[in-house]
Formats: structure tokens, sequence, C-alpha cells
């Protein structure tokens, strides 16, 4: 029982991180058909920020409040990585839309950039950047449009821009002085520190269940609630899907496809950057971090079925569970008397780097049998 | 309707920009007031970018610092002449046959006579065959798993008889876990996994008992499964060696705290690649109480040991700054080489390789020695952890160890050892 508790539960801790890393990306490569080879980056991006703000936390006047910082940045990473994302749809994958090998170069390519980008951009001012951008695009939509479509639009728009560029230069220059750790560029790891309440582990029946762990199973399992009932329920999700089964029907019924577009990959990357708070608490946070990440991505939504959450729900707990199984050499602990040919086999892939073999392993047979995942998906994807 | 869309792209990428004005960082270096006869241009070879930049620019950093310094006292005395010592740095880019291709760059069109560079164990083995084919000289700095003596390569860093050796004995015998089961963790790469053996073959010969060893694929930072077999094989507490690599130790403290793995309840950690700046990364809370061993450490009382760091933060202008084991080694190797191009009397390869060995150096750690396998003779240091992010010294060997390249536990060297003094001994010849 207490065998079984224990691997159950290492199982679901592995595959929470893997699903809440490949949630986005279920949603941008199964939904839009999109290979982002950068959601490993927008990971990494909601990562840096966790740390940007712990450190605004620990500034002496939110002290008082710093134990709540990691529930200020699970939005804010949503926010810095979903506005990057949609810079990144606007700019980019737009114009390659029903071209995926150049998709797949291109994202590769802004993959490289942002890693170089963490590293030769000081974070004070990186923030600054992102609040410009983020302000100069939101505040046109709060201004009534009369104001946009007058005969001063162009000095309404720059007037904006003016104000989000000032609120940026400031933040930027706010933050560099009060916190000199951000202030200068580096490409030094940086670590993010759980606050108190969320360190240590809780005993229970003689089982220790780490508590970030147990954070990061409820974030994981907050975001899937979230994003099935935003998809099934509300009316942009349902346009969501009216897209993903047939652009052409859904443009021709007056549905906004190209928002549709930019909301798709907004949400997707978004998701990305709540995944970057939860990596955070488990490892240090630095420009490759979403390097190791990507792969177990991918190898998740396709294991699940390209365009359903279901399926990349129920593949990242298989490979969560089928890691623990492997990793842990559990089946000896199961089975004490197996053969020694197979015990030995068991021990013989019982680590860590030999399991991952064997996982792979076992997802290329399943894929020869089913290779469209688990779920496969009937309908049209974003073709131009 | 694109266009409305990227004219405010781009005024917002531009108004955006603004935020990035980066304050322009003034001073110069002091100007040393020294006249030389003439000059020489040597080579530093490390990785300036990618994954490795992190540990190998503060290795540059200390090699233009020693630079700097012996300039400063009027430079490397050959002939009567004095040179003042220039030096191009290349960025080997945490990329293995980048390293070979810039040691050819240096050796072939800069005409250096010495290349202080290297970190990881694969970008030496990549740069090994272009230094023996070009009879060039590479100093390398790194504590490294040995089993390699090369004419062509001066290694300044441990050895693992300088290192893992005394500190498993150390973890045996006199620790708070003395008696208990070891369990091995390492990144899956060549020094993890040679390191690994070498403890076994000790550990069984001390008696005590390896009751399981895992290694993490590097980039992997899911190290779950791993505590969950640390757990089960050492129920009551025991030794962990650690030699993960990089940032997959901050993954791994982080969560053995979480799982209840600590010093308070008899599990004690012994890594070989935690220094003080890796403990400043790292977080202090998550490794107060665990051991590491070094050649040096910064918490070393000496008057050498302090000017050498306060020098270090002078040059850096980092007030914050730490110094380390790699640091100071790669300090000594700048040294080590003036000292023999000083004893050979010119800066001619062959004969500096032979005025070499023999010299000693008043290290930050004490007195080093260069043995006649191309290896130093250091000092061990076991510490504990502290809360200031500094190793309490617990144990220190009675003077230098003799470095072993071949070692003795492991079963394939056993008996062997290098000699580079006499023609008829070499890279590896039997004892």
């Amino acid at each position: 029982m207490q065998l079984l508790l224990e691997s159950l539960f290492n199982g679901v801790a592995i595959g929470s991180v893997l699903l809440m890393a490949a949630l986005g990306l279920a949603i941008v490569f199964g939904l839009m058909g999109v290979i982002n080879l950068a959601h490993g980056e927008l990971i990494m991006l909601g990562a840096y920020t966790t740390y940007v703000v712990q450190l605004i936390f620990k500034l002496p006047a939110l002290q008082p409040v710093y134990n709540a910082y990691v529930l200020v940045a699970l939005p804010l990473a949503f926010i810095v990585s979903g506005v990057v994302g949609i810079l990144l749809e606007r700019t980019v994958i737009r114009r390659l839309y029903g071209n995926p090998l150049e998709t797949l170069l291109a994202t590769w390519g802004v993959s490289l950039i942002l890693q170089q980008f963490v590293r030769s951009v000081p974070l004070a001012h990186a923030a600054g950047l992102i609040l410009a951008l983020v302000l100069g695009f939101g505040l046109p939509l709060l201004l009534p449009s009369s104001l946009l479509a007058g005969p001063r639009a162009r000095l309404v728009r720059a007037g904006s821009w003016a104000i989000s560029a000032l609120g940026g230069v400031l933040l930027a220059g706010g933050l560099a002085s009060q916190i000199t750790r951000i202030a200068r560029a580096t490409s030094r790891n940086v670590d993010v520190t759980a606050p108190k309440w969320m360190r240590g582990g809780i005993e229970f029946i003689d089982i220790t269940f780490p508590v970030p762990r147990l954070v990061i199973i409820v974030i994981t399992i907050v975001a899937v609630v979230g994003v099935t009932w935003f998809l099934n329920k509300s009316v942009w999700g349902m346009r969501i899907r009216a897209v993903t089964q047939n652009r052409s029907m859904s443009d021709c019924l007056g549905i906004p496809t190209d928002t549709v577009d930019v909301l798709t990959f907004g949400i997707g990357s978004g998701l990305a950057g709540v995944a970057g708070v939860a990596v955070s608490l488990l490892g240090s946070v630095g420009p490759n971090v979403g390097g190791s990440y990507i792969v177990g991505c991918f190898m998740v939504v396709v294991l699940g079925g390209v365009g359903n959450l279901l399926g990349t729900v129920l593949a990242s707990f298989a490979i969560g569970m089928l890691t623990d199984l492997i990793g842990a050499g559990r089946l000896l602990t199961i089975w004490p008397d197996m053969p020694a040919p197979l015990a030995g086999a068991v021990n013989f892939f019982a680590t860590t780097s030999m399991a991952q073999v064997m996982v792979f392993a076992l997802i290329v047979v399943f894929l020869q049998f089913r290779p469209a995942g688990l779920f496969p998906q009937k309908g049209r994807m974003v073709e131009a | 309707m694109s266009t409305p869309l990227s004219k405010r792209l781009f005024a917002g990428m531009a108004a955006a920009s603004l935020g990035l004005a980066v304050t322009a960082c003034g001073g110069d270096d002091k100007a040393a007031n020294v006249d030389y006869d003439d000059s020489v241009t040597v080579g530093i070879l490390h990785s300036l970018s990618g994954t490795m930049a992190i540990s190998e620019t503060t290795l540059a950093e200390t090699e233009k610092m020693a630079i700097a310094e012996i300039n400063a006292a009027g430079g490397v005395e050959v002939d009567g002449k004095s040179y003042k010592i220039e030096y191009i740095v290349e960025d080997g880019a945490s990329d293995w046959p980048t390293f070979a291709e810039k040691s050819k760059k240096l050796i072939d069109q800069d005409q250096v006579p010495v290349v202080f560079g290297g970190w990881t164990s694969a970008s030496r083995k990549a740069m090994l065959p272009v230094y023996e084919s070009k009879n060039a000289f590479l100093y390398y700095p790194i504590q490294y798993e040995g089993q390699e003596c090369s004419n062509n390569i001066f290694y300044t860093g441990a050895t693992p008889n300088q290192q893992s050796e005394p500190a498993t004995k150390f973890m045996y015998e006199k620790s708070p876990a003395a008696g208990k089961p070891f369990f091995l963790v390492g990144s899956d790469y060549v020094f993890p996994r040679t390191s690994n053996t070498i403890t076994k073959e000790q550990l069984k010969s001390l008696g005590g008992e390896v009751v399981g060893e895992d290694y993490l694929p590097l980039g992997n930072t899911e190290v779950a499964p791993i505590i969950a077999k640390i757990k089960k094989a050492l129920p009551d507490g025991g030794v962990i060696v650690n030699t993960l690599n990089g940032d997959q130790n901050v993954a791994f403290f982080k969560q053995i705290q979480d799982a209840g793995i600590t010093p308070d309840n008899g599990y004690f950690v012994m890594s070989y690649s935690i220094a003080e700046s890796e403990i400043k990364d790292i977080g202090t809370e998550f490794l107060e109480g665990h051991y590491g061993a070094w050649n040096y450490m910064m918490s070393i009382d000496t008057p050498a040991s302090k000017t050498f760091a306060e020098n270090y933060k002078k040059f850096t202008k980092d007030p914050g700054a730490v110094v380390a084991d790699p640091q100071e080694s790669a300090y000594n190797m700048v040294y080590l080489w003036k000292a023999a191009v000083e004893k050979a009397g010119t800066f001619d390869d062959d004969k500096v390789r032979e005025a070499l060995v023999g010299i000693e150096f008043d290290a930050p750690q004490g007195p080093v020695k260069v043995m006649p396998n191309h290896h130093l003779s250091q000092t061990v240091l076991i510490g504990e952890i502290g809360t200031d992010g500094q190793f309490k010294i617990l144990e220190s060997t009675d003077g230098p160890v003799a470095p072993q390249a071949w070692n003795q536990f492991e079963p394939s060297s056993k008996g062997f050892a290098c000699d580079w003094t006499d023609a008829a001994k070499g890279e590896k010849y039997k004892l």
C-alpha cells in the first residue's frame, strides 16, 4: 500500500511537471499545428519572471508579503510569456502558416535569440522592455475607439507609445537602481528560492511528500481545468475550436480568424510561462533551462495525440509513472524473487539515464502501432 | 491589414528599446609605468559563451589578473631582458571541436609559446591531439579524473588521489556518517563514472559498502527517481558522493532537502564539483552541513590566500566576488609558466617543459611543486559548508600530496605511473 502510494505520487509528480510544460504546446502545436521550438524559451522567460518577482518582493517595502510572491509570479509569468508569444506570432509565425519546416527553423532561430537575449540584456531592462510592450499594445485597447479613428489617431498612438516607453524606462531604471543583482547582464544561472511555506515535506503514513511537488500538482490541476473550461465553455474557446476544425468556414461565418490565432498562440505561450514558475521551484533558472524540457513536451503531445488535451494529460502521467517505475527500480521491490536474468535486466535499466532510453524505446514501439498517438484527432489543422 | 500592425510593432520596438539604454562603464586599467625590453604573447582559451561560460570566464579573469600582476612586477625576465606578457583571448564557446580549432589558430597563426585553457574533460580530450601533433604546450587548470598523462599538457588541478580519495577516506572514517553505506550520484559522462569506479574500489579496500549509484543524463533535472532510490538504499542515513555537473546540483540539493535527505536526518553529501562560486549560486541554505574537498578554499586563513581573494575582488571590480579552487589553479599555472621560462632562459617549448619539472611556487593554498608527471603536488582540504557560504576546514593533509596520473585503485591503471623526465619511462610505465 505504502509502496503503491509512493510510486503513484512520484509518477504523478514527474508527470505533472511534464504536463504543465507541455500544456501550452498542446494548444499551439495541437490546435494550431505550429511547431514552436521556442516553446522551451517561453518556459525560461516564465522562470526568469519568477526570479525577478522574487527579488522585487525582497525589497523592504514588500518584505511583509514576501511569502505570497509565487502567487504574483504566476499571472505575471503568464502575461510576460504570453506577450512575447503574441509578438512571435505576429512577426514570424503568422507569415509561415502552412509551412511547417520553415516554422520549425524560424522558431529554432527565435529560441537561440531569446537565449542570448537573457544572457546579454540586464533583467531590469528586459522587464522594462516587456512593460513598455504590454502598455504599448494595451493602452489603445482601453481608449475609446473614436479617439483611435479620429483625425488625431496618429497623435494618440504616438502618445500612448511615448507613455509606454516612459513607463518601461522608469521600471528599468527603478529596478536597476534598487536591485543590483539584475542591473547587470549575466550568463550565470540564477536561483529561485521557494518561500518557507513551500519548502520541506509533509509526512503522511511514513512517506514524505515534498511541498513544491504538491504545489506544482495543484498548479497543473488548476491550469488543466481552466484550459478545458475555456476551450469548451467560453465564446472564444468555441471560436478557437471552430477555426481548428474548419478555418475557411469559420471565416465565412464571421469569426475573426486572425484574432483567434493571436489568442490561441498567446494562451499557449502564457501557459509556458506558468510552467516556468513551476520549473523554477525545482531547479535553477538559466538561459538553457528550456532546452531540457522541449523534447519532453513534444514527446508528450505526440504520444497523447495531436490536438487532444485529454491525450496530453494521460500521456504525461503515463510517462511519469513509467519513468518512476523503471528508473527507481520499483519492479524489483514489487516482485523481489523474479528470475535472475530478468532481475539483471531490470537492474540494468534502473538508472535515470537508462530509464530514459527505455521510455523513449517504449514510445517508439507504441507509435508504430498507433502513429497518431493515444487519441487521434479527426479534423483539420490550421492551413493557409 | 498587416501594415498598420507592423507599423505599431515597429514603433513599439523603437520606443521600448529606449528602455534598454545601457549606462556606459568607464575606468581603464591602471597604467603600468614599468619599462619592458620586449613583449611575449600567450594564449587564453576558455568558453566565454555557451553553457560553460559561467564557470570558465572566472578562469580567464584570474589568468588575466595573474598576467597583470606579473607585468606590474616587471614582466618575465629572459636572458637579461624583460618581457611584458600580452595575451590573446579566444572563445571555446562550450563546443569541444571549437577548442581544437582555436588551439590550432593560437599555435599556428599567433605563434603563442603557451596556451592556458580548458575546463571540461571533453574539451581537453579534443585539444590533446592538436598539442601533441604540433608539439605545443597546454596548461590545464581543473581537477579531473586522471588516467591521462601527456607530454604536451601540464595539469595543475587535482588528480583523484588529491581530491576524491582523501575525501572518501574522511567520509568513511571521520564524518558523522562514518561506517555507514555510500550512495554515488553523478552526471552521465566520463568524470563521474571514472571517479565513482575509483571510489567503489577504494571503499572495497576500506571495508565500506556502496549500496547504489545513479547517473543523470546531462541537461536532465528530474531527480525524483534518484531520491526514491536513495531513500530505499539508505533508510538510516549515510554518505552520498555527488559528482553532478553545474545546474543539476541545484535541482538535486533543492529536492533532497524537501524529501528530508538532510544532515539533520543523517545524510551527508560529499561533492567534488561544488566550490565557493557554486555555493553562491545554489544557495547556502540548501548546502549547509554538507561537505567538499579541494586543494584551495577561500577560507584558508593565511595572508597569501587573503591577498589572492582581495586582489581578485579589486581586479573584477566586484566586492562580492569569490575565489575558488579552479581559479587558484589557473592563477598558479601562469606563475609556474613564468618561473619555468625564467629558469629555462628561453620561450622554447621543449626547454621550458624540461625546466618546468621541479619548480616550486608559494601558491595561495601553500607550497606546490611540479612533479615529473606534469601534475602538481598539492595539499588536500576537507571542509564543511557553513552558513556564510564558505568551507569550514575540518581536515588538511600534512603538506602536499604527490599526484597520481594513473589511479592506483582503478584496476586498469593499477601499478602504472608517468614520468616525463626519463625517456625510458614516459607516459605510462609499470612501477
